[in-house]
Formats: structure tokens, sequence, C-alpha cells
């Protein structure tokens, strides 16, 4: 998988590597710096393994003013910058660039205030997903967005993508739960935005940062929401002889008014191999699987899983199990959570993130079923049904590279039919490098410079997070004006 | 300034401004117009508003989405949602009737475009946050789209949800997608009677902390309350607190008891149904207990444990009337008549306890005088005015309406 141009590094600035590295180790502390090529190699890829590019140094910051020294000294001497923080991007969102300084946030990982009757906690952005949750679990809040590298992934990473998760049907994704952010920009000057209030003040910068994919700014302080969690939650499995019967079960519960916290659904091919991991108890005979979580006293949990195994009744299931306990349920979603995995045990995999309409599901499955057999190659789908966000994870053989060639090209035409029925080349992963020149299949000329646009307003010399997002010749579009990056070198 | 253009379709409207950009002729931008005597008097050349461009292209109820032109009133909006049970959970404030107009008539477009979010922001989420995606006609009269119809997009920047608050300074929305969600089955509110603002608002932030999913939490001092038109509630004498809880009949009965168990020290409640509970919280999306007249409105939004501080710091300057929503995030606040409307110790209260503060009513010549949004960091500023100009190259949409120059 190497058919997605990278841009060919700056001469000038690789020629300067060893006076900027010796640059970096005067403002920072030896421990901050890796300039070392075995230390760099640790850096050169995220999630997307098939793309990989050697940084020209890594930088690790531990305050918000060594953010701000950083990125104005790369400012001024015209160098790219990667923001990372855990590298868990599917889509290359973290890829580094070998004439761009990788400025890592991962020594920024304190949770500084909690604030219970507010309901809010300030954290620095390096922090794990997980550790938030975990650091009001207490008291019994959590932080609602829920990636499922969740273990791994930081929030800054999760606050440059936008990021979802199985619950956000209820909950909603990052931006929804996010109130205040500390942005450090490219000439180092330092932006707050929000903080404990609900809503911001002016226009909406919160909205316009959260999902930029580290192209408008560093992120090293967020203020976000925390929840106080229901009184129990319980999952129930409901499998059906077709994927169309699953759709239609979804859009029946919807209809019916009520909302789950949580929607799952599975395929045969993903049966199987989650089965074979998690010994969840999944039905091996189903067609389509939903896992559907609602939440309450015990009591309320009956009454809404009573519902929903009436509504779902009428559609003739296969299989219906309400998880039996805690035990049950924890290995229900462990399942489930583990499926990347699970199927990374058996094949190398490409995992597609786009999203549909519902009303398209069974048309969508079909067609997805034709188009990786068409490339010869296997698929299971695992996605968030509640929202429409489609999984598709395509196998393939790594060792072959006409092989990776083709699950890339099938990835696109999925990602196309999505756009084609309505729906996005990307639910929660983001753009990256992966989807980027998918983009004109969604945006057209005026939509893609109102973009470029704010990106110039943050970034003039567009030195962040480089040749990500948007297609290439992007910046050509004369109103927005190119900035010397010395590019052309 | 009476010529009003009422573009029909998203081609004309982008034509329009396209010419008013290349004229670097300005314009004000309405819906109906329920607003317009809130922000800073913004001075154009020519009026449009969007109330000609009318409809709903798309409702699909199983996925939670609807699409609305933007000239259609919320009150048709709300119409069509309530016929599959459904609702915007939002429940946008409806500021018509402090200005004297009548209930009902502000556009969809102009909600997303002011953000304008009710009681329910607090568990459902702001109107931004129900924002799926936008058509719309930027000052270059360039039509662009950005979001879609489906729940979770990520797919390039979010200038959708970026224009939301903007005020029309950025971009006139032609069309707003947006997440709806199902009405509740049952209703309930718990009313506590007696309590000053600092044990309100500690109380109320404790029942956002239980898991009972509170859905609106309000709290009203003696003096507010006598303006409820609410007959029996106006003449409840005291202070009211008010927590709503929202759900199928057998869960709203198990959660009131574990509520009001759990603020047992707070003194024992009593129960709205659910017909006056739709009307008392009807009311406070009117915001009836701030009718229409000369007197000052603030609108305040603060970290809920700060909101009674504030209220106390402006309090002792003048006389004022207040109550608060948002579990007490949201101050509402009626200032006298005065020269900036209270504005020196409102901006200086909310300095030393954070958050910000939006003038919503006072007199043409307060708001020419006075900045209605809250001031700027530097920082904030510059990027705010480089925006605009990304957008809007000729500042022709509602110049100044937000700050001067933007």
């Amino acid at each position: 998988m190497t058919s997605i141009e990278l841009p060919e590094p700056d001469k000038s600035i690789l020629r300067r590597r060893d006076a900027i590295v010796a640059d970096l180790e005067a403002m920072f502390s030896p421990d901050q710096v890796i300039s070392d090529e075995v230390g760099r190699r640790a850096f050169e890829t995220d999630a997307l393994t098939a793309y990989r590019r050697l940084p020209l140094a890594v930088v690790l910051p531990e305050t918000t003013k060594e953010v701000a020294d950083i990125l104005r000294y790369c400012h001024e001497s015209n160098i790219k910058v990667v923001a990372r923080g855990a590298g868990t991007s599917l889509c290359g969102g973290a890829l580094p660039a070998e004439d761009a300084i990788v400025v890592g946030v991962s020594k920024m990982n304190r949770v500084l205030e909690i604030d219970y009757p507010n309901r809010t906690a300030r954290v620095e952005t390096g922090v794990t997903n997980l550790a938030i949750s975990n650091a009001v679990a207490e008291e019994g809040f959590f932080y609602a967005p829920d990636p499922s590298s969740q273990l791994a992934c930081t929030l800054a990473g999760n606050l440059a993508m936008n990021s979802g998760g199985a619950h956000c049907l209820k909950y909603g994704v990052t931006t929804n739960n996010v109130l205040g952010l500390k942005i450090v920009l490219m000439t180092g000057e330092i932006l707050d935005v929000g903080g404990k209030a609900l809503d911001s003040e002016g226009f909406d910068l919160l909205a316009l940062a959260v999902g930029s994919e580290g192209q408008f700014g560093i992120i090293t302080e967020a203020t976000v929401r925390i929840i106080r969690a229901a009184e129990a939650a319980r999952p129930m499995m409901i499998g059906f002889d077709s994927a169309a019967k699953a759709g239609l079960c979804v859009s029946h519960i919807i209809a019916s008014g009520i909302i789950p916290v949580a929607i799952e659904f599975m395929d045969k091919p993903a049966i199987e191999v989650c089965e074979a991991f998690a010994k969840a108890g999944y039905p091996l005979d189903a067609e389509a699987l939903l896992i559907i979580e609602v939440e309450g006293s015990e009591d309320e949990i009956s009454e809404r899983l009573a519902q929903i195994s009436e509504i779902a009744g009428e559609l003739k299931p296969t299989t219906m199990v309400v998880s039996s306990g805690p035990e049950q349920s924890e290995r229900i979603w462990r399942g489930r959570k583990s499926a990347f995995g699970a199927i990374g045990r058996l094949s190398d995999y490409y995992c597609m993130d786009g999203t549909i309409p519902l009303v398209h599901l069974p048309f969508a499955l079909e067609r997805i079923a034709e188009i990786c057999s068409s490339y010869g190659l296997k698929v299971a789908n695992i996605f968030h049904a509640g929202d429409g966000n489609l999984h598709p994870l395509i196998m393939y053989d790594v060792s072959k590279p006409e092989e990776a060639e083709k699950a890339e090209q099938a990835g696109a035409e999925i990602l196309k039919l999505c756009v084609e029925v309505g729906g996005c080349l990307s639910g929660e992963h983001g753009v990256g490098i992966e989807k980027r020149d998918l983009m004109h299949a969604q945006f057209d000329k005026k939509d893609l410079a109102v973009q470029t646009r704010i990106k110039s307003v943050f970034d003039p010399k567009w030195l962040l997070n480089p040749a990500k997002v948007f297609p290439l010749d992007c910046r050509e579009d004369p109103s927005v004006k190119p900035a010397s990056t010395g590019e052309a070198a | 300034m009476n010529d009003i253009l009422s573009p029909a379709t998203d081609w004309e409207l982008g034509s329009m401004l396209a010419s008013l950009s290349e004229e670097k002729t300005s314009v004000e931008i309405l819906g109906a117009g329920s607003k317009r005597l809130m922000g800073r008097p913004p001075k154009a050349d020519y009026r449009l508003t969007t109330s000609v461009m009318r409809g709903i292209p798309l409702y699909e109820a199983t996925e939670l989405v609807m699409s609305a032109r933007a000239g259609t009133p919320v009150s048709q909006v709300e119409i069509e949602l309530a016929a599959r049970g459904q609702m915007l959970a939002f429940e946008p404030t409806d500021l018509g009737p402090m200005f004297g107009q009548a209930a009902g008539i502000q556009t969809i477009g102009a909600v997303f475009a002011t953000n304008q979010s009710g009681s329910r922001r607090i568990s459902a989420g702001a109107a931004r946050d129900h924002l799926l995606g936008v058509k719309a006609v930027n000052g270059r009269g360039e039509l662009f789209k950005s979001g879609g119809r489906v729940m979770k997009n990520v797919t390039g920047y979010d200038v959708a949800r970026g224009l939301c608050g903007s005020w029309g300074t950025l971009a006139v929305i032609t069309e707003a997608t947006f997440k709806v969600l199902p009405v509740p089955e049952d209703v309930v509110t718990l009313v506590f009677a007696g309590l000053p603002d600092d044990l309100a608002v500690e109380m109320m932030c404790a029942a956002m902390g239980t898991p009972y999913e509170v859905s609106g939490a309000a709290h009203l001092p003696a003096s507010t309350v006598l303006r409820l038109e609410h007959d029996s509630l106006s003449r409840a004498g005291q202070a009211l607190t008010a927590l709503r809880i929202e759900n199928f009949p057998k869960s709203v009965a198990y959660r009131k008891t574990k509520l009001s168990d759990a603020l047992s020290a707070y003194g024992t409640p009593f129960e709205l149904d659910l017909e006056n509970s739709l009307n008392f919280w009807g009311e406070l999306r009117r915001v009836s207990v701030m009718p229409a007249g000369s007197t000052n409105i603030w609108r305040i939004s603060t970290a809920p444990m700060q909101a009674p501080k504030i209220v106390y710091g402006i309090a002792r300057h003048m006389d004022v009337r207040v109550y608060y929503d948002w579990s007490g995030g949201l101050i509402w606040l009626e200032t006298p008549e005065s020269a900036d409307a209270g504005a020196a110790d409102v901006r200086r209260a909310v300095a030393i306890h954070g958050g910000h503060a939006t003038l919503i009513r006072a007199d043409r010549a307060v708001r020419d005088s006075v900045e209605v949004f809250q001031p700027l960091s530097p920082v904030a500023e510059r990027l705010t005015r480089e925006l605009k100009a990304a957008f809007d190259s000729h500042g022709i949409l509602n110049p100044g309406r937000m700050y001067a120059d933007v």
C-alpha cells in the first residue's frame, strides 16, 4: 500500500539538519530531543503502517510554553511540524515527513483539575482517553467518547480527529464533549478557547479546532465534560439470517422512540473471528449480529430490553440473548472491542471508516461484498449501526504488494460508494493521508477552498501536518495565498 | 435601506452576494427578523431575508435526521417533527417575545446561525451539537457545503459547526441538516421552594451529578417567580428551583423518587405533571419572565457554581432581576435603564468569576456604545478578523453585528 503520493522532502531543510538538531538540543533537555536513527524509527509511522517516513527529529515538550517555543522556532525557520499523540491514527494522521519535526505530547499527560460540581475535568492532552475516565471513575463519572483504541490513544489525537466510539449514539463525539482548549498556534501564540461554561464566546473556534487534524495548532490542554454514569448497563445480542433484517431492526427500534446507548453490527466473518477470540457466546449461525446496550436501573433495563426484544421478535431473529450479568456483558464487549486485534491475528487487514445513511445499509453491504470479491479479497464488516458508521475490514497479505494495492483500491471504491449513497468518507478516523485524494469525491472546489482558507488563517505557511486532509493540488486555488515554505527546493 | 432582497434559491442568493461583494455593498442578513434588535446595530446598505427559502427536503425519522431550508419557521419544523413523535432536543430559545414579537416566528437558519439552545442544552447539547451539515453562501458569493446528513462525519474541517454562533457574519446558511430525537413519553418536574440562589445552584449541580438524567435545571428567585405566566406557580411567593426528568413513565416514576431521596437535604419538592411541566419549560423557552420592555437584558454563560457569585457581584451595584438555567451555567439578567446597561459591572463580575456575557436587549444607543458580545483576547480577535476575511473578503455580511470591523 504505497500508492498515495507524498511530497519530496525539502532538500534545503535536510541539508540544515545538523544545525537544526543543535538548535533543538540547545532549547530542550537531552531526554526531550530524539535525533538518532534508532530513536526516530519509533516515530516513523502510526497505525496505518504501510506508510513510513523517518522524521527529521522528534521533540517531546513538557509544558505549553515549550510547545510554544518549538512551534515559534519552526515557524521562523520554515520547518514543518507533525504533532503526535500516541500514534494510533488509522488514516496516517500522524505520519511524519523527512523534512518535518515530530512534536509529541506524550510527556504532557497530567489530569490538572477535576471539578465534580461543574462536571468538568481539565487535562493535558497527552493523557490517554481511558485515563480520563479512570481518574473520575471513583465518583461514578466517565468521559464519554470511547474509541476502540482508548487504552492507548491520547486526548490530543481524539481532539485532532474528533473521535467517536461505540457509545456516541447517546453521548456524542469528541466535539460534543469538550468545553475548552488551550491551543498553541504555529507562531507560538497561545489561544485559550472556552472553559467551564457550556458556550464559548465569539466564533465557535472550538468547533473549528476539533477535527482539524493537527493542522491549526497543537492543543496542549482541554476542559472536557465528565458525565455521571448510569446505575447499570446491559447488552443484548440479536442474530439475524440477513443483514437487511438487522438493518430494519435498527430502524424499527429508533422509530419506536428508543435510543439505546450503543447499537453495534457484525457480519458473519466478523462474528466467527471475534467468537474464536473472546468466547462471548456470539451466535455462529447468524449472518448478522446486533449488540444493543441500554442503561439505567435494573428495572429500567429489563423494561427497555423487553421492548427491544418485542420489536426484534417481529423480524424473526435466529438468536436473542440478554446478557446474564456483568461477566457475560464484559465478554460481549470484549469480543467487539477486540475485533480489530482478533482479525489481525488471522490476516493483515485494511480498516475502512465511511458513514452511510442507514436506509442504504443492505445495498451498501451487498456492494461492499461485490467490490471486495471483484478484487479477490475477503471482507469482514463491523460497525456502529446506530449512526451508520461502517468499518469494513479488508483482508489481504501484506507480503504481496499486488494484494496490498488491490486492498487500497477496493477501499477507495467502498468510500466512494459511501459518498454516492449520501454518506461520507470518514465517520471517526479522519482523512489524514489515507482519504486525502478522495476528498474531491465528497467536496467540490469551492467547498475545499472554504476549508483551505481557514487552514491559511491558522497556519499561513502551511507548516502543520503537511500533505494531509487536502489533495495536494488544493493549494493551487488562487484565492489561497501560497506561503513560501521552500517546498519547491 | 428600504430594499429587502429575498432570494428564493441558493443560486439566486449566490449571485446577489457575488454582485454585492463586487460592488463592496454591505447587507444585513435576516430570517424572520425576530432578533433584529439584538447585537450591535449593523450598518448596511441593503437587507436580505432568507424567509422565502422554505421547506423540508429531507426527513428520515428512523435515522433521526431532517434537512430544512433556512427560512423555514421553527414552528413549522416542530409541527413536522411532532407528527412523527420527534423534536429538536435542544429546544431553541425564542427571543422574539422579549423584543415584542410573536412567539414562534424565528427561522431554523437563524437558530443555527445564532446557536440558540434552551433548557435541555444541559443534557442534550446545544444547537451546534445537533447540526450535521449546511449549505451556505459566503460573502464572496460562493455556494458551499460542509458536513452532511449522517451523524458521524469527520471528513474535512467542521465548518458547519463553525458557522454556529457567527450571526450571519461569515456566510448565509441556505439549508441546515440536523439531528432530531424522540419526544420523551413522560415528563415530570420536581420543584423545590424557598432556596437561596447559592443553595439552589449547589442542589442543581448535585442533581446533575446523579445517574437520573435530569434534563432541565432552573432556578427562579422569588422576584422572578412573580412574573411567571403559570397561575399557581407565579403565586408561590418564594424562589422555585425546578428539575426535569423525562423518560418512559415507569422510569420517570422511579427516577423522581430516587432523585428526591438524593436531594432530601434541600427540602421536599412538589411535582409538576406532564402538562404543567410542558407549560413551565415552555415559558423558559420564550424567556417569559423577561417580557418586552425597556429594561436591559444580559445573557451570561459561566461555570454553574460561579453563577451566584456573578449575580451577587452585579446586584451589589444595581437592582437586577435574574433567573438561572443550565444548572446555573446560564444566567438571564435584567438590569435597569442606564447609559451602559450595567456593562462595566457585568463585565467586571464575569472577569472575576469566569465566563462571558452578551447584551441581549438594550436601546440602540447603548448597543452602539458598549460591546454587545464578550470582548475577545488579542489572539482570538486577530483570528476572528482573519476568519471574517477568509469567508467575506469585502466585509459585506452583517458588518459590525458582532464586533467592530467583523
